[in-house]
C-alpha cells in the first residue's frame, strides 16, 4: 500500500478532491500534510490546487515559502516523484522545482471548463499509462494559467522533451489553447522528469459519472511508479 | 490570543442608565426610526435612548432584519413537512434527504450594495450566504445565483453584469464551492437596481445540525474572523431604503471581502461543531455584532453582558455604535460552554484565526453593552428582536391592469419564424450563459454531474451515498408583474418542474421576495398577492418554504419619479434524486429518439417573451396553471427518469416549444424534425413560441418507447409524439399549416451564444 501526501496549505481547496481520487476511486492511501508539518515517509507528493493564501501577493509565492516545501524540495532531489495540480503548479514554480511562471489567462478572465490535452511524452512517472500522441478531456479552472519564460527556458523544455502536456483541439491539433500559454504549454517536468507541473485537474476526471475519465492515467502512473519507486 | 474565562464586567445594578447624551425624539429618522417607532423604543426602555441603542433598534427594526413590512404575509408561507428538519427562524432551512444526511439552504439578496458597487457587492453576498450555510453545521457545497440586470445596450448595465459575475466568480472560485447554476435575467427595470440574489447549500449528517443560540447563562461568546472596521456601517438600514442619485455616496456601506479568511472560518468551524466543542453558531451578517448576538440572545430567551472594549478592531477610535454596527465580513460568533475553551481555541490556533470573548450569557434578559467598564447600553432583548409590523392596504395598478386585459387578438403572426426564432435565441434573458458560467468554477469538490447549462437544474452527487441533490432557482417576473398571484405560483411550479426534468423529487424552498416600496399601494399589492401565489403553489407541490430573505425599496428615486422593479419573487428549490446515476440533462444524445410532450399545459401568446421581444408588448395574462396536473407531471417525470426510461428532458418556458427544441438540440448538436399537432394552439406563431406551464419535451430512445407511453397513461399525463431526432437542422411544422420553420443548428447556435459573450467584451 502506498502512501501518497496531498499537502494542504490555507486555501488549499482541490486537496479533499484529490484525496477521493486516490482513495475512493484509485485504492490508494492518503495523507494530508499540513503546510507547517514534516512530510514524513511518502511515496509521492501531491500539491493541490485551490487559492493557498487566497493567491494574495502572486499565485502560489507564500506557499512555497511554506516549512513543508522545504521536505518537498528534499524528497524530490531523491527522486520521489511530486505531482502539482493548477495551484500546485504555481506553487512549485514559485519555490524553482519547476522553471517559469504562470501569468494571467490571455482573456484576462477565470477560465472553468474542459479542454482538450495531447500527451507528448510517456517517460515520465505521471504519464506512463497513456499512449504517447492521446488527446485527453480534462477540466480547467484557473484565473493565471498562462505558461511563460524566456527563449532559451522554452527551448531547453522543448529540445529535452519536458513539455509533457500541451493544449490541443479535439483532433490533437495545435489550434486552441485557453490561456495563452508559451507553446500551448499545459504541462512540463523539470529537468529529473519526477516533478510534473501541470494547470488541467487530473483528479477531476476520474469517474464517468462526472463526464470523463481521462485524468485516471496521470494518477494511476504516479501510483504505479511509486511501487517502482518505493 | 486571550483567555476566555477572564471575560467579564463586574455586574452592574440594572436602575443605572448608560452613559451618554439621550437622543432626542426629532432625530429618529437619522436611526431609520419612524417617530411612531421611535415612541415604542421609549417605552420598551422607560426612557430616551442613547445613540448606540437607537441605532440598534434601528438596525433590527429595519426592513433588512426585522421583516416589518412582510412578516404578516410571511406568516401565509407553508413551512412543514416531514422532510422539513429545520424550518424558518435559523440561519438557514434544512430539509432531510435520506441515509442520515439533510441540506441545509438558503438564498439572499446583495442588490443595494451591487448597485453601487457591483463586483464587493455580489462577493460579499456569497460570502454572507455561506456563512449562513456553515453556522447549521452544513459543508457548502453548491452555489447558484439569480442575477438581473437592465438593458443590455447600456453601458452601465455590462458594468453591472460583468462586475456582480467577476464578484461571485472571485469568492466562490477561491474558496472552493462550485457555482453550479442560475438565472441571468434582462429588463429595463432592474437598470438602477439589479438583483443580485444568491443561494447556496451544504450537507450535514443529522446530529450535527446547530442552532444559533447562546445556551445556557454563564457561556462565553466568542469572536472569531476578521477585526471590525468602519466597513458596512449602517448596511441593514441602507438596504432598507430607496436607491437615490446619492446612493454612490453610500459606498462606505459596502463591505470588502475576504474569501481566504472565510476559507479558514468554513474549516475552522466545521472542525469545532464536529468535535461538539460549541453550544451555537451564528454568521455576523447585516447589522453586524447588533443582530448576530441579539438574535442568538433571543433563541435562548437569554441576556448578554457584551464588553466593547474586547471586540478586535482594525481601526482605532471606532464609538460603540460603530462596532455595534460595522458590517466587517467574515466574522462569526460561536457560542461557548465554560469548559472546553482550550481546545476550541487551540483548533481556532491552528486555522491561524484570531478569536476573542466579548461577552458571557446572563439570565436578565437584557442586552447590556459596557465600555471602559461603565454601562453604555441597555436593552431588553425581546423587543429589539420583535420589530413592530405593518400591514398595508394594497391596490392593483390601473396600467397593470390595463396590461393584462389588453386584447391581444389584433397581433400580426410573423411571416418568417426562422427570424423570430433567431430573435429569441439571441435575447439576453433565453441567450447562452456560457460565457458568464465560464468564469465560475462550477466543478470543484468534484460532485457536478449536470453542469450549467447542460440540464434544467444542477445536479450534485452525494459522495459517500448513490444519492444526488439537485437545485433550481427561477422567476419570471414579467409574469409576476402582469399577475402577481399565479406568476408566482408559476415560479414554484418551474422550479418544481426544473427539478423533476433532472430527475430529481422536490424537497423544498428558500424564496427571495424582491419588490419596491411597501408604502406603496401599488407595490404593496404586489406582495400580497404574490406570497398568496407561492402559498397556493407550495402547498399543492408539497415544497414547504424552509427560510429565506425579503429585499423591498428595490426602485430607484430620481427627482419625484420613482422606478420601481418588477416584483420579483425568486424561487430557490432543492430536490433529491435517489440514484445519482439515473438522471437527465436536456441535450439531444441519439439520432433516431422519438420526442414527446409530455404534460397538459396551454401555450399563450400572453406575457411571453415572444410578445415582448418581437412584437414590443408587455401584456396579457401569463400561461395558466392547473397546479394539480402540474403535480402529477413532476411526479411522472421524476419517476421515468428514476426508472432509467429517460434520459433528456426540457421544460417549455420563455420562448415557448421552438426555443426548447432548439436548446436541446443546440446542446446536443442534432436536428429535429417535429410536426406540433394542430390544436396544440389557435395560431401557429403560438404553437411555436407560446409560453405555457406544465409542458416538457422529452427525447425517448426506440427501447423505451412502449415503456414510457405506457407509464404516462397509467399516470394520466397526456403524451403527445412530435417527432424525431435527426439531421442537423431545427425543422418544425405546425399541423397543416403552410408557415415552417427551418433553421439549421449551427445558425441557431450562433444566435444562442453571441449576445452575452459580445455584451461582456464590451
Amino acid at each position: 500500500m502506498h502512501s501518497i501526501a496531498v499537502l494542504r496549505f490555507p486555501g488549499s481547496n482541490c486537496d479533499d478532491d484529490a484525496r477521493h481520487a486516490l482513495e475512493d476511486v484509485l485504492g490508494a492511501s492518503v495523507r494530508f500534510v499540513w503546510h507547517t508539518d514534516a512530510l514524513g515517509a511518502v511515496d509521492a507528493v501531491i500539491v493541490p490546487g485551490g487559492f493557498s493564501y487566497g493567491d494574495y501577493l502572486r499565485s502560489g509565492a507564500l506557499a512555497a515559502k511554506s516549512p513543508v516545501m522545504r521536505d518537498v524540495r528534499a524528497f524530490a532531489a531523491r527522486g520521489g516523484p511530486v505531482l502539482g495540480i493548477c495551484n500546485g503548479f504555481q506553487i512549485l514554480t514559485e519555490a524553482g522545482l519547476l522553471p517559469g511562471a504562470l501569468a494571467r489567462n490571455t482573456g484576462l478572465d477565470f477560465v472553468c471548463d474542459t479542454v482538450s490535452v495531447r500527451v507528448e511524452r510517456t517517460d515520465t512517472p505521471f504519464t506512463g499509462c497513456y499512449r504517447e500522441g492521446q488527446v485527453l478531456r480534462l477540466p480547467i479552472a484557473h484565473h493565471e494559467g498562462r505558461y511563460e519564460a524566456d527563449a532559451a527556458t522554452l527551448e531547453r523544455l522543448e529540445g529535452e522533451g519536458r513539455v509533457v502536456l500541451r493544449y490541443v483541439d479535439v483532433h490533437g491539433e495545435r489550434t486552441s489553447n485557453p490561456n495563452g500559454s508559451a507553446h500551448d504549454v499545459a504541462g512540463i517536468v523539470n529537468e529529473r522528469r519526477n516533478v510534473l507541473g501541470m494547470m488541467p485537474h487530473p483528479e477531476r476526471a476520474v469517474e464517468t459519472l462526472l463526464g470523463s475519465t481521462d485524468g485516471i492515467g496521470v494518477l494511476a502512473s504516479l501510483l504505479e511508479s511509486a511501487a517502482v519507486t518505493a | 490570543m486571550s483567555r476566555v474565562d477572564a471575560v467579564h464586567p463586574a455586574p452592574t445594578p440594572a436602575d443605572r442608565l448608560p452613559r451618554g447624551a439621550p437622543v432626542p425624539s426629532d432625530d429618529a429618522a437619522t436611526y431609520g426610526l419612524s417617530p411612531a417607532e421611535f415612541d415604542q423604543v421609549v417605552a420598551h426602555l422607560g426612557r430616551a435612548p442613547v445613540a448606540v441603542e437607537a441605532a440598534m433598534f434601528g438596525a433590527l427594526w429595519s426592513e433588512h432584519c426585522g421583516y416589518k413590512n412582510s412578516r404578516p404575509l410571511l406568516r401565509r408561507l407553508p413551512t412543514e413537512g416531514p422532510q422539513v428538519l429545520q424550518g424558518p427562524g435559523e440561519n438557514a432551512g434544512v430539509v432531510d434527504i435520506g441515509d442520515g444526511l439533510g441540506v441545509a439552504f438558503k438564498m439572499e439578496s446583495h442588490n443595494h450594495p451591487s448597485a453601487v458597487e457591483p463586483f464587493q457587492g455580489a462577493a460579499t453576498g456569497v460570502g454572507g450566504i455561506l456563512r449562513d450555510i456553515f453556522a447549521m453545521g452544513a459543508r457548502p457545497f453548491a452555489i447558484l445565483d439569480s442575477i438581473r440586470f437592465g438593458d443590455l445596450a447600456d453601458a452601465r448595465t455590462r458594468y453591472l453584469l460583468s462586475g456582480v459575475v467577476q464578484g461571485i466568480a472571485g469568492y466562490g472560485n477561491a474558496i472552493g464551492v462550485p457555482t453550479v447554476g442560475g438565472e441571468v435575467a434582462f429588463h429595463p427595470c432592474y437598470g438602477e437596481n439589479p438583483l443580485v440574489n444568491v443561494m447556496a447549500l451544504g450537507s450535514l449528517r443529522h446530529e450535527d445540525l446547530q442552532s444559533g443560540t447562546v445556551g445556557a447563562p454563564g457561556n462565553v461568546l466568542l469572536y472569531v474572523g476578521s477585526k471590525t472596521g468602519r466597513d458596512g456601517l449602517g448596511g441593514a438600514v441602507f438596504a432598507s431604503a430607496d436607491l437615490t442619485e446619492t446612493s454612490a455616496a453610500d459606498r462606505p456601506a459596502v463591505q470588502v471581502g475576504d474569501p481566504f479568511m472565510e476559507k479558514l472560518l468554513l474549516e475552522a468551524c466545521l472542525e469545532v461543531i464536529e468535535r461538539g466543542l460549541v453550544i451555537g453558531v451564528q454568521d455576523m451578517g447585516a447589522a453586524g455584532l447588533t443582530s448576530s448576538v441579539a438574535e442568538m440572545a433571543h433563541r435562548a430567551g437569554r441576556g448578554i453582558d457584551l464588553d466593547l472594549d474586547r471586540v478586535p478592531r482594525r481601526e482605532a477610535g471606532m464609538s460603540a455604535l460603530e462596532v455595534m454596527l460595522s458590517e466587517s465580513q467574515e466574522r462569526m460568533m460561536l457560542a461557548v460552554a465554560p469548559g472546553r475553551e482550550a481546545e476550541l481555541l487551540a483548533v481556532l490556533e491552528r486555522w491561524e484565526l484570531d478569536a476573542a470573548p466579548i461577552g458571557t450569557v446572563a439570565d436578565h434578559g437584557r442586552f447590556r453593552l459596557f465600555e471602559g467598564g461603565e454601562l453604555v447600553g441597555d436593552m431588553p432583548v425581546g423587543p429589539l428582536n420583535e420589530a413592530p409590523t405593518y400591514t398595508r392596504v394594497g391596490v392593483e395598478a390601473e396600467s397593470v391592469r390595463r396590461a393584462r386585459e389588453r386584447d391581444l387578438s389584433g397581433v400580426a403572426v410573423p411571416a418568417d419564424p426562422n427570424a423570430v426564432l433567431h430573435r429569441l435565441l439571441a435575447d439576453p434573458t433565453i441567450a447562452s450563459k456560457r460565457a458568464i458560467f465560464r468564469q465560475y468554477d462550477h466543478q470543484v469538490m468534484t460532485n457536478t454531474v449536470v453542469l450549467p447549462g447542460a440540464g434544467d437544474a444542477a445536479v450534485m452527487r452525494v459522495k459517500g451515498t448513490r444519492r444526488g441533490v439537485a437545485a433550481t432557482v427561477d422567476c419570471n417576473a414579467r409574469y409576476v408583474y402582469l399577475e402577481p398571484r399565479r406568476g408566482a405560483a408559476l415560479a414554484v411550479a418551474e422550479a418544481a418542474r426544473n427539478l423533476a426534468c433532472v430527475g430529481a423529487r422536490p424537497l423544498g424552498v428558500t424564496d427571495n421576495l424582491n419588490f419596491g416600496n411597501p408604502t406603496v399601494a401599488e407595490v404593496y399589492h404586489q406582495m400580497v398577492e404574490a406570497v398568496e401565489g407561492l402559498r397556493e403553489a407550495c402547498l399543492a407541490l408539497d415544497t414547504p418554504v424552509t427560510g429565506g430573505n425579503v429585499s423591498l425599496y428595490n426602485q430607484y428615486r430620481s427627482g419625484d419619479a420613482y422606478v420601481a422593479i418588477h416584483p420579483t419573487p425568486t424561487v430557490g428549490m432543492v430536490g433529491v434524486l435517489d440514484d445519482v446515476e439515473r438522471h437527465a440533462g436536456l441535450a439531444l444524445r441519439r439520432d433516431g429518439d422519438t420526442l414527446y410532450l409530455l404534460g397538459a399545459g396551454r401555450p399563450s401568446l400572453g406575457a411571453s417573451t415572444y410578445l415582448a421581444s418581437w412584437h414590443g408588448l408587455e401584456a396579457g395574462r401569463p400561461p395558466e396553471l392547473d397546479l394539480v396536473v402540474e403535480r402529477s407531471l413532476i411526479e411522472t417525470l421524476h419517476t421515468m427518469i428514476a426508472a432509467g426510461l429517460v434520459d433528456t428532458a426540457h421544460d417549455l418556458s420563455d420562448g415557448g416549444l421552438a426555443v426548447t427544441l432548439a436548446e436541446m438540440a443546440i446542446a446536443g448538436g442534432r436536428g429535429v424534425e417535429v410536426v406540433v399537432p394542430s390544436g396544440f394552439a389557435r395560431r401557429p406563431d403560438v404553437a411555436l413560441f407560446g409560453e405555457a406551464a406544465s409542458l416538457v419535451v422529452i427525447a425517448v430512445r426506440a427501447e423505451h418507447d412502449v415503456g414510457v407511453r405506457e407509464f404516462a397513461r397509467a399516470a394520466g399525463v397526456p403524451i403527445v409524439p412530435l417527432g424525431e431526432v435527426a439531421g442537423e437542422r431545427i425543422h418544425i411544422r405546425v399541423g397543416e399549416e403552410p408557415l415552417a420553420l427551418d433553421v439549421s443548428v449551427a445558425e441557431a447556435a450562433a444566435s444562442f451564444e453571441a449576445t452575452i459573450e459580445a455584451a461582456l467584451r464590451t
